[in-house]
């Protein structure tokens, strides 16, 4: 292979000005392609963490009760067919069934990074004459913050649930005109409440999730719902965002209870990022192809340009095969060289946008990051794009025939 | 002849046609016999159209004959795999041009090894070695990183002279070595040719069009019509001087 690496490098290095401005144009493409796959990437995640805002990744809850009729439904042998009118069960508010184990269970799991159980119910909470009905969630706040980076999303006060605190989101304490430090009652259906003190303000970006939730102590809500030592749900972080799905498929297999990723219950969401991310494949494929015509004409120029040297190596006694494989490599060798071009400029151009562009609300839309396994399937393709796009003039170069290829 | 010197090139009765089976089909060679023997040293003369490229690129393994046969070292090659015919080419035979023909992106050092470089796959200290040796009998000693773009017709005609001669090949084909050049260039390739002949002897076949050259080779062979119209030996009948 080492003729043909030599041969191939040197026509690469006559070629002058013109490799020099196919490997500029491959390494543009490339960055490009580079820059919007992390940007989509970025942008998605950003997306999903604003739209979901305190949903987690993967939640387990009860199944749900079904009424099962004794008699069978269906006539069997010579049973006389019984008719019968089944009513759906509302359901209850209910605890997971050994609900330890499973969290011990999804401690072993090597996807799961963060675990958090919780027990939520509707309630009231009331000040003075106005009340608001909302789901009253128990938390545990570490693993809760874990799971929901509720931390994150605090504007006043501090993430403390201790028995008697309680946190609001900011349009529901505005509604009620309470701030930290102040009381308002929480009841709920089974309990008559007692009085509780605003320990902070969250906003999760949205006015009907902060009037949607009130946070306080598991074991509050546990006495407020009712479910002494129980939980409603157990909520996930997954080390993948976009691996949930299959986490969730994966847990079902031996966790009894209903497993669900924010994938599955958010199928809109997923059905327009699915869209965006079809829309940017095609994009890069555009790219991809524009890069590879490009590789192939000069090549193919080259070809008629060195018809008298490939003659002259031929006569000489160079196989066809090695004028073939001179000729792939070439196409080889833009790829990867304008593959590391290309992912430092991405880079650069990721770093570049990522201060001009900013989201409605002025935070970044995305951060510049140096994604390795990115560059590394870039170049693995655009060496790969290279060799294809090298195959028809290399093609040529072999079946030039020297006699004639001389003469020229 | 002795049996002992069996020939470098043996042909009985190649033809060659072109477009065949075609309307426009053309006979260029009608039934060639030839026979070169190691160390000759031959001109290939005749007039333009008679055939003596054809008869060149058939010799060259660079194209097929239609009909007959052809022995290169003994060895029938007439339907050999394209590869076996390269690597025939490589091992057996050199050539060297009326264009000179040099890689442009080579050091005249590098194009002399590049012969080697075929045969090992990578540049050897030996390749070196000997293409300085070979650069330096051809009175290019200073020349060897030069590249041929900066290098005068004669002297490109030299390395390519020594490229040819680079594997020790049995048979040098030259076509219209000197056609390119001036008149003192000319002389000094052709006694370039003639010395390497003497010293390494292997045969070589000159084609050429120069009658003064012709007159300067010991035998010479002359195409009319795509045949041979006279095979033998130079007479020393040449204008006195």
């Amino acid at each position: 292979m080492r003729f043909e690496w030599i041969v191939a490098l040197r026509f690469l290095r006559e070629g002058g000005l013109q490799t020099a401005l196919i490997v500029v144009g491959a390494a543009l493409g490339i960055s490009f392609i580079v820059f919007i796959t992390g940007f989509l990437g970025e942008l998605q995640r950003d997306i999903v963490q604003r739209t979901l805002g305190v949903q987690p990744h993967v939640t387990i809850k009860p199944l749900e009760e079904v009424a099962r009729p004794l008699r069978p439904e269906r006539a069997q042998g010579d049973a006389p067919l019984v008719l019968s009118d089944v009513q759906p069960r509302g359901q209850r508010l209910r605890s997971i069934d050994q609900w330890q184990a499973t969290v011990a269970q999804l401690r072993e799991n090597g996807d799961v990074r963060a675990i958090s159980p919780l027990a939520a119910g509707p309630g009231l909470v009331t000040r003075g004459d106005s009340n608001k009905s909302l789901t009253i969630v128990g938390i545990v706040a570490e693993p809760y913050a874990a799971v929901t980076r509720l931390d994150q999303k605090l504007v006043e006060g501090r993430l403390q649930v201790d028995p008697g605190d309680v946190l609001l989101g900011r349009d529901l304490a505005e509604d009620l005109g309470v701030g930290i430090g102040d009381t308002v009652r929480l009841s709920t259906p089974s309990s008559s409440g007692d009085t509780y003190r605003v320990r902070g303000i969250f906003d999760l970006g949205a006015k009907n999730l902060n009037q949607l939730y009130a946070y306080v102590g598991l074991a509050t809500a546990q006495a407020l719902h009712a479910l002494p030592g129980g939980v409603t749900s157990i909520e996930v972080t997954v080390d993948d965002l976009w691996d949930a799905e299959r986490v969730a498929t994966d847990l079902a297999r031996t966790i009894p209870h209903l497993v669900e990723s924010w994938i599955r219950t958010n199928r809109q969401l997923m059905v327009a990022l699915s869209n965006q991310t079809l829309m940017t494949r095609m994009i890069r494929m555009c790219f991809g192809l524009v890069v590879a015509i490009g590789v192939a004409s000069v090549l193919m120029v080259a070809v008629v340009q060195k018809t008298r040297e490939i003659g002259i190596l031929r006569a000489m006694g160079t196989t066809r095969g090695r004028v073939l494989r001179v000729f792939l490599l070439q196409g080889a060798i833009i790829g990867l060289i304008g593959s590391v071009l290309g992912c430092a400029l991405g880079y650069a151009l990721a770093r570049f946008m990522s201060g001009v562009l900013t989201s409605a609300d002025g935070a970044r839309l995305f951060t510049a990051h140096v994604d390795l396994p990115l560059y590394l399937y870039t170049t693995v393709g655009a060496i790969l794009l290279g060799v294809i796009a090298a195959a028809l003039p290399a093609r040529r170069a072999s079946r030039l025939d020297p006699a004639q290829a001389i003469r020229m | 002849m002795p049996a002992a010197t069996a020939p470098v090139v043996s042909m009985s009765g190649v033809r060659k046609r072109f477009n065949e089976g075609l309307p426009n089909e053309t006979e260029v060679l009608h039934g060639i016999d030839l026979a070169v023997r190691p160390g000759e040293f031959a001109a290939l003369i005749g007039p333009s159209g008679s055939g003596k490229s054809t008869l060149l690129n058939l010799i060259g393994l660079l194209d097929r004959p239609s009909a007959g046969e052809y022995l290169l070292k003994g060895v029938s090659i007439g339907s050999a795999s394209d590869d076996e015919r390269t690597r025939a080419r490589l091992d057996t035979l050199g050539f060297v041009f009326q264009f000179h023909h040099l890689l442009p992106g080579f050091s005249a050092l590098e194009n002399v090894m590049l012969p080697g470089l075929m045969r090992d796959g990578a540049f050897t200290r030996s390749q070196r070695e000997n293409a300085r040796e070979l650069l330096a009998s051809v009175g290019l000693s200073g020349a060897f990183d030069k590249r041929p773009g900066e290098l005068s017709g004669g002297m490109q005609q030299r390395v390519a002279i020594a490229r040819a001669l680079a594997l020790a090949p049995d048979l040098v084909l030259a076509d219209e070595p000197t056609g390119n050049l001036d008149t003192h260039s000319a002389d000094e390739a052709f006694a370039l040719l003639r010395r390497f002949n003497a010293e390494r002897g292997c045969a070589f076949i000159i084609v050429t069009h120069d009658p003064r050259l012709a007159a300067r080779c010991d035998r010479v062979i002359e195409l009319r019509d795509g045949s041979v119209e006279r095979d033998g030996p130079v007479v020393a009948a040449g204008p006195p001087g």
